[in-house]
């Protein structure tokens, strides 16, 4: 049954952008282990209120894994140690007592920090615009079900489309590389006979806005797919390689 | 307490005239345009990202207007929407079940317990079929058949199988399909996206909506912006509740923004409580999780048949798999034959308060039921169940502990495995910002769409309405309706943000935060929210009655003087502040309390998500009052958050359907 | 170019450099497993690759891809090391299913370079280059005797192959990822094809080397 455990916290404190940063530490004593990583930390920033100190500011929002505001670096995990989950859906009894728990933000250039542990992921957004649409005016759409998909391909499809945009697999990689967000994008379009017509300028316009964006180069280490919070497949990214390639073969 | 004052103004729905399948029609028919050339000339702000707000702004913004879009988070596609998990319902009528617009109009006005506007509910289950053309032609990549057509499932409320879905993130799904309409308009120009932004007022010019004050949540500067419209999509207010299912950063903050500028607030007691979520575990809960309502597609939902087995479960004496078939009572099934565990979620809901109120809880605080899987791996094998739910089963287990799929016991040859346990919470509110029929508020140029409004959805919503309703009004119908006000707007100009009126609202605004920061109380922001939260749920929440609403009252005020007493705030406004962010919110939720408490007050009826213990049938079920409550109870501000607002009443007709009492039993 | 501007376009460089490293390395190593069978044999193939107009194109290309492949090599690392920004981590570690080899390849690379750099004295610029350069050179057997009679050459060789085999383990499959050949499927083989390669080639070279020295010193007698 659930037990408390006290523990170190080890946080990561940056005023603004231009703040050089540290850490600071901070003791937990009896924490329900039924309690959320994100609880934990409402409850610590309670104490810091108490004590007239400034909270720990920290993105996250739904609670339930799907939004993908909450990132977190904790204990050398992005979304910590639980594998297919979000820092939000991480529970207490993952750790035990007396552990000192590591808390940092996502370190990449592409994603500079904003104030303590919240990042800024806005370049997602801007790959995103690039091409990470299907072009047509609404209500121009025909019939759903006059273009019949396989099976296959939708779930394949859906797969991809898990992709929260958290930013984990930027935050995971030693290279700081987007490709499997970028992917999982180009991977559902590419899969889906809607995303087909403008395949070749949809991964051409984004994979150059990622380059752009000061994102690092793919060397497959695969610590991305391993990190997914949503288990986005490392085949997402030979997929998105495929395309770019053919893509630049037929110009 | 206060007698709430009642006026007897009548209110213009503008709904249009002949028959009902033929309104929407003949409007779109009649309307005025604006034609591309001046599309140019008019710029729209549009608050919030989710189904309906992206939806719309992407839209406005391919008809060529120019759309300010703001979002609180760091990106759109991050709305709350994105967590509706079950699926999108339309009559399209694929499975050849018998489904069509009027069954699902027929319905949702049903469901919604026959107290939602009707010409709204059928326009939306007319451009339900045309939503789902939409989202196909995005690329949403909605679960198939083998045959490589739509999949469909039923859901509570219907006897059909109407809801289109992809796996259990459905609202994930349509909200990336809207942003990335929206990605594709901001790309093209036309629309331009703030994130990190909080809408902290509506600058109102002559009367009509020509701006908002909107605050940078990373620099904490206000920040003023300027439009020939407004269009708030900012969701509802289910975190009044401390505790809900809405993600942490959902507020009113805008919605009462807009009603402290005149707006009426409409039907603020109705108040979804949805039944199948993960139960409160402790005091340190930030949050409640629904588990989809699609579970109770194969799930059964159960208390044990004797007290005694009950008071073992709560002391942890034994487990739900312990008790066998026939010491079950699955009380759905039970009281709603035909329904059974699929009845509308305030009917679910409710059942289960009933049980756990008579001592028949199956956990340690006594609040929660038993949703059984059992039957249904026995049926069709573990494997076709976790096609199905896995990903909930999953998540339900990182939670809890416990793996629903797991096998836990056999008794007499029968194989029983672990039940989840879930209990009601607050999920969504079918109130809001009284729209007419064109979705504009009672102030000029200023739209309300998506869950912000309250029109479509009565006094309870249909499980898979809610991604219907927002993407209809932002795809579908605001896009039209806005050009009916907009087609005399085009000779003026764009406003500058020097009016006036912008330096006059950023001060007052300033003053509020500047205010909140000087209190220097003592207490957290979240430690006077939860107060609220409790306060809410045990006094306005599932089951309401006379007493309950005047304490809750009293008690709000005397929250209210704590928060304005009380509150503490650490920093500076220099960047970003969350305890300040928070505050802001907290001090409209409590005056969105009130405004709860004071509609629950003076609706004496039982309806949908409203259930006032004094008016019930003796079976237990909620007992209308169509004599005197058939009407849409719009709150007028009157000036300041401490007087009551005025009552006023937008009478409802029902021209197509004929008002009975809801029957899920046969 | 898009093979110079974009980042798969670099990585396309990559993967097909290294793909033709590997097969060089693979081709290196079974002209060498002729010498295990007779000596007289693989004189005859280092007299074929010495100064002939082929080989020399041969080399020159060898030479292209060596090159191309390393400066893309400090190139992408130097983006990369740009893109994960100034400050690092306090608390790594590695996932699951990631393999050290795929986080190190800049320094296992290194590790080969080195190797290679002295491998090339030993014997390319004993025999090849001197043959440009008009001068007489020994046959192939001469050379291998010279150096593997020295007794620190052996285990200098196999930390060489050890990292090569590193190398390969992750490079070889990456390759194939990066040219866009895998899937679901195809990852797994890809991955194990590339497991297995580079087992051959360092069996082989170590089978090679311990031969050698145990022939050429006459202490060791793995001789066959």
């Amino acid at each position: 049954m659930d037990t408390n455990i006290s523990f170190k916290l080890k946080v990561w404190r940056q005023a603004n952008a231009h703040d050089e940063g540290r850490f600071e530490t901070y003791e937990m004593n009896d924490i329900p282990t039924d309690t959320s990583f994100l609880e934990m930390l409402d409850i610590l920033n309670e104490q810091l209120i108490e004590k007239g100190q400034e909270p720990v500011t920290f993105d996250h929002d739904c609670r339930e894994g799907i939004c993908g505001m909450c990132s977190l670096y904790v204990n050398g995990h992005p979304h910590g140690p639980a594998t297919g989950a979000t820092t939000c859906q991480l529970y207490m009894r993952r750790f035990h007592d007396g552990d000192t728990i590591t808390v940092e933000p996502w370190r990449s250039a592409a994603f500079p920090v904003i104030k303590d542990l919240m990042v800024n992921r806005n370049a997602f957004d801007q790959i995103q615009q690039a091409g990470g649409y299907v072009s047509f005016q609404t209500g121009g759409a025909q019939d759903a079900n006059a273009i019949p998909i396989s099976k296959e391909a939708a779930d394949e499809a859906m797969d991809s489309a898990t992709c929260i945009g958290c930013g984990a697999c930027v935050a995971a990689c030693k290279n700081g590389s987007a490709m499997l967000f970028l992917s999982a994008k180009v991977s559902q379009f590419a899969l889906l006979p809607q995303g087909r017509a403008e395949a070749k300028r949809r991964v051409k316009a984004m994979l150059a806005k990622m380059d752009e964006l000061g994102f690092g180069n793919c060397t497959n280490t695969g610590a991305c797919a391993a990190e997914c919070p949503k288990n986005i497949k490392l085949s997402n990214i030979a997929r998105l390689n495929r395309e770019f390639i053919c893509a630049k073969c037929k110009d | 307490m206060e007698e709430t004052k009642i006026n007897a103004q009548p209110i213009d729905s503008k709904i249009p005239e002949g028959p009902i399948a033929e309104k929407w029609t003949n409007y779109k028919a009649h309307q005025k345009l604006v034609n591309p050339a001046n599309k140019r000339k008019l710029d729209i702000i549009v608050v919030g990202t989710g189904l309906a707000g992206a939806s719309a702004a992407a839209t406005l913004g391919e008809m060529g207007f120019n759309v300010l879009n703001f979002c609180i988070q760091d990106s759109p596609r991050r709305a709350h929407s994105i967590a509706a998990q079950g699926g999108i319902n339309a009559a399209k009528n694929y499975q050849n079940d018998g489904d069509s617009v009027y069954r699902l109009f027929y319905d949702t006005v049903k469901g919604g317990d026959y107290r939602a506007r009707e010409a709204n509910v059928y326009r939306l289950a007319e451009v339900s079929n045309n939503i789902i053309d939409q989202c196909v032609a995005q690329g949403v990549p909605f679960a198939r058949e083998y045959g490589g057509l739509l999949a469909n499932r039923s859901f509570g409320g219907a006897q059909v199988s109407r809801t289109f879905y992809a796996k259990g993130q459905t609202g994930q799904q349509l909200l990336l399909g809207a942003y990335s309409s929206l990605n594709r308009m901001i790309h093209a120009g036309k629309v331009k996206s703030y994130n990190r932004y909080e809408m902290h007022d509506v600058v109102i010019i002559d009367g009509r909506a020509r701006g908002i004050i909107a605050k940078n949540l990373v620099t904490g500067k206000l920040e003023r912006f300027a439009a020939h419209a407004v269009v708030i999509a900012t969701g509802g207010y289910g975190n009044t509740y401390f505790l809900s299912t809405n993600a942490m950063g959902c507020n009113c903050s805008a919605a009462m923004a807009c009603y402290r500028h005149g707006a009426y607030f409409a039907n603020p007691a109705y108040v979804q409580i949805h039944p199948t979520c993960i139960p409160v575990h402790g005091d340190k809960q930030s949050k409640l999780t629904l588990m989809s309502e699609s579970l109770r597609n194969d799930g059964r939902i159960w208390v044990p048949k004797n007290i005694e087995d009950a008071k073992k479960l709560q002391a942890g004496q034994i487990k739900g798999s312990d008790i066998p078939e026939e010491e079950r009572d699955y009380y759905l099934e039970r009281r709603y034959p035909a329904f059974g565990n699929l009845v509308p979620r305030d009917v679910a809901s409710r059942a289960a308060k009933e049980r756990c109120d008579k001592g028949f809880g199956v956990n340690n605080t006594g609040k929660a039921v038993f949703l059984d899987f059992s039957e249904a791996i026995n049926r069709l094998g573990i494997d076709v169940i976790r096609q199905r739910y896995g990903n909930l089963f999953d998540m339900y287990e990182e939670i809890t502990d416990v793996n629903p799929g797991e096998l836990a016991n056999e008794i007499n040859g029968v194989k029983y495995y672990n039940p989840m346990m879930i209990y009601p919470a607050i999920h969504y509110t079918m109130g809001g910002i009284w729209v007419d029929y064109e979705l504009q508020t009672s102030i000029k140029g200023l739209f309300a769409i998506g869950e912000c409004n309250f029109s479509d959805h009565g006094a309870n919503r249909l499980g898979a309405s809610a991604l219907m309703q927002g993407l209809a009004d932002g795809y579908f119908v605001l896009p039209y309706t806005i050009q009916n006000y907009l087609s005399d707007q085009i000779s003026v100009p764009h406003f500058s943000t020097d009016a006036p009126e912008f330096d006059a609202a950023e001060k007052k605004v300033q003053a509020d935060l500047d205010h909140l920061m000087s209190i220097q109380g003592k207490r957290s922001v979240d430690s006077i929210h939860k107060e609220l939260g409790n306060v809410m749920w045990d006094y306005v929440g599932m089951a309401r009655t006379k007493e309950s609403l005047e304490t809750a009252l009293k008690k709000l005020k005397e929250l209210r003087k704590e928060f304005e007493t009380n509150l503490f705030i650490p920093g500076t406004q220099e960047g970003m502040n969350i305890e300040l962010d928070k505050a802001f919110r907290l001090r409209d939720f409590i005056t969105m309390g009130e405004l709860i408490a004071y509609d629950a007050l003076n609706r004496h009826e039982s309806c949908g998500g409203h259930f006032r213990e004094e008016h019930q049938t003796e079976e237990g079920e909620a007992k209308r009052d169509d004599e005197n409550f058939f009407y849409v109870a719009c709150w007028k501000y009157n000036g300041d958050d401490e007087t009551a607002p005025t009552l006023l009443k937008e009478p409802l007709h029902y021209e197509a359907i004929k008002v009975q009492t809801r029957n899920y039993k046969s | 170019m898009w093979l110079t501007n974009s980042s798969v376009g670099r990585k396309v460089v990559m993967s097909v450099t290294g793909l033709f490293l590997v097969l060089f390395v693979t081709f290196h190593a079974l002209m060498n497993a002729v010498a295990l069978i007779s000596f007289e044999a693989y004189d005859k193939i280092c007299e074929f690759l010495g100064a002939n107009w082929y080989a020399v194109a041969g080399t020159l290309v060898l030479a292209a891809g060596f090159a191309i492949h390393i400066i893309f090599a400090f190139w992408l690392t130097f983006q990369n090391r740009k893109a994960r920004g100034n400050n690092r981590y306090a608390v790594n570690s590695r996932p699951k299913n990631v393999e050290w080899a795929s986080q190190n390849m800049l320094v296992l690379g290194i590790i080969v370079c080195c190797f290679m750099i002295l491998h090339l004295v030993q014997f390319w610029a004993e025999m090849q280059l001197p043959e440009l350069m008009g001068e007489h050179v020994q046959n192939g057997t001469f050379y291998l005797k010279a150096t593997f009679s020295q007794w620190w050459v052996l285990p200098i060789y196999l930390i060489g192959f050890a990292a090569l085999w590193f190398h390969i383990s992750h490079g070889f499959w990456s390759a194939f990822q990066t040219l866009g050949t895998a899937n679901d499927k195809w990852i797994e083989r890809w991955q194990r094809i590339s497991k297995w390669w580079a087992s051959i080639v360092f069996i082989l070279f170590a089978v090679e080397a311990l031969y050698f020295t145990g022939y050429f010193t006459g202490k060791c007698v793995i001789a066959l």
